[in-house]
């Protein structure tokens, strides 16, 4: 064991070396650990939080599918019940035009039955005049027989 | 091999055990050591901070992931036994853990390649691992003497770190011995550290340098002592990295 001035070489091999580590080797190295550490955890955060917003979204998207349901059964039974409403009133106003048709038809039969029956009476006299004409083979004197004629009219 | 001096085991021993020196006495230079841990440490420390310094806080390379994970491990390790605010110590610990594991690893080359290569250069003597040699392991745990007694001054304060060191363990009532306590503890720390790596390194290397004596049967016993010795440079640049750490923490923490 020879202690000689090598010791000193050494120890300034060593503080070169330690000054190296301390100012280029360490620093930037601990500087990329932590910012890879904050990146990660950074990343790990997001991916919660984007989790979370995904569990909100999905809660949302069934409200809001339960209320569209929710809306169209209403609409629905509000256009059942309209269309009931409708069909309601148009019996309605079909009832009442039809009996309208039926009256005027009446009145207007009822009509033509009078005057078919007074064309019947004048005919019927007509007849009766002309069959005695034919019978009695002579002049009747119309102005003689009219009181006759409008009594026996007045029988039909 | 030296040329001329005739081949003896004890020769062979000598000459792997021997450094690659320039001057006499106390200025002279390991020139092995001081090549070998410089280069590796630039090699691994500028390769670092290049990588770094391209690192990206996004999806990280291969080389990046790699090098992440063996510095957020010691970071780890700092972090669960240094609770002081000091911006030094994970670098430090990086850098022992980094800089000893890789001269460790230099005990995995065959212990006769780089000398006798550079032999055939006109290279005498070659001693590759920089953790055999004593200077280095004392040049690291030296300066980590220095830093913990900085950092126990300015943590505690003047007063503070004297308070304690003549007051701990045994009350201001018996400060001498509280002192010479002190100094055995603080003393031993750079002491045990240094020689413990020193020890464990010199001593793997002696095992593969007698193994390598045994001629035709170094084959199926350097195989499983290398095996063995990954663990030993793991755990010792481990064990280094981590002493230092605690010794910084009992630097910066009050002990009563």
């Amino acid at each position: 064991m020879n202690i000689n001035a090598t010791l000193i070489g050494e120890a300034i091999w060593f503080a070169v070396f330690i000054w190296i580590t301390m100012k280029y080797v360490w620093p930037p190295l601990a500087k990329a650990m932590s910012d890879r550490q904050k990146l990660i955890a950074d990343g790990l955060a997001a991916g919660e939080r984007g989790k979370h917003e995904l569990e909100l979204a999905g809660k949302r998207s069934a409200d809001a599918l339960r209320d569209a349901k929710a809306k169209a059964a209403e609409i629905i039974a509000a256009a059942e019940k309209r269309g009931a409403q409708m069909v309601e009133e148009a019996k309605l106003a079909a009832k009442v035009e039809a009996d309208k048709v039926v009256v005027a038809a009446k009145a207007e039969i009822a009509q033509q039955v009078e005057q078919a029956r007074a064309e019947l009476r004048g005919r019927v006299a007509d007849l009766a005049v002309a069959g005695a004409e034919q019978i009695l083979k002579r002049e009747v004197d119309a102005k003689a027989h009219a009181e006759m004629l409008a009594a026996l009219r007045q029988e039909l | 091999m030296a040329s001329g001096e005739p081949l003896t085991s004890s020769a062979y021993i000598v000459h792997h055990l021997t450094n690659l020196t320039v001057g006499q006495g106390f200025w002279a230079l390991h020139l092995d050591s001081l090549i070998v841990s410089g280069l590796l440490g630039l090699v691994a420390f500028v390769g670092m901070a290049m990588l770094a310094r391209n690192a990206t806080p996004g999806v990280p390379g291969k080389m990046q992931t790699f090098v992440e994970m063996l510095v957020s491990f010691i970071d780890q390790q700092v972090k669960d036994t240094y609770h002081g605010k000091s911006p030094l110590v994970t670098p430090m610990a990086i850098t022992i853990f980094v800089w000893v594991l890789l001269m460790n690893s230099m005990d995995l080359i065959p212990v006769d390649f780089v000398p006798m290569l550079l032999g055939l250069a006109g290279v005498p003597y070659f001693k590759i691992v920089p953790t055999t040699d004593p200077n280095l392991t004392f040049g690291m745990s030296l300066s980590v003497f220095v830093v913990m007694i900085v950092m126990g001054f300015k943590v505690k304060g003047f007063g503070g770190f004297m308070h304690e060191v003549f007051t701990v363990p045994f009350g201001a009532k018996m400060a001498p011995v509280n002192l010479l306590f002190r100094l055995i503890e603080d003393i031993a720390k750079p002491i045990s550290l240094s020689l413990r790596l020193f020890g464990n390194m010199y001593a793997g290397e002696m095992v593969f340098i007698l193994i390598a004596l045994l001629g035709l049967w170094q084959l199926p016993l350097a195989l499983p002592w290398a095996l063995f010795h990954i663990l030993i440079i793991t755990l010792q640049a481990f064990v280094f990295m981590m002493l230092t750490i605690v010794y910084l923490s009992m630097a910066s923490e009050s002990h009563g």
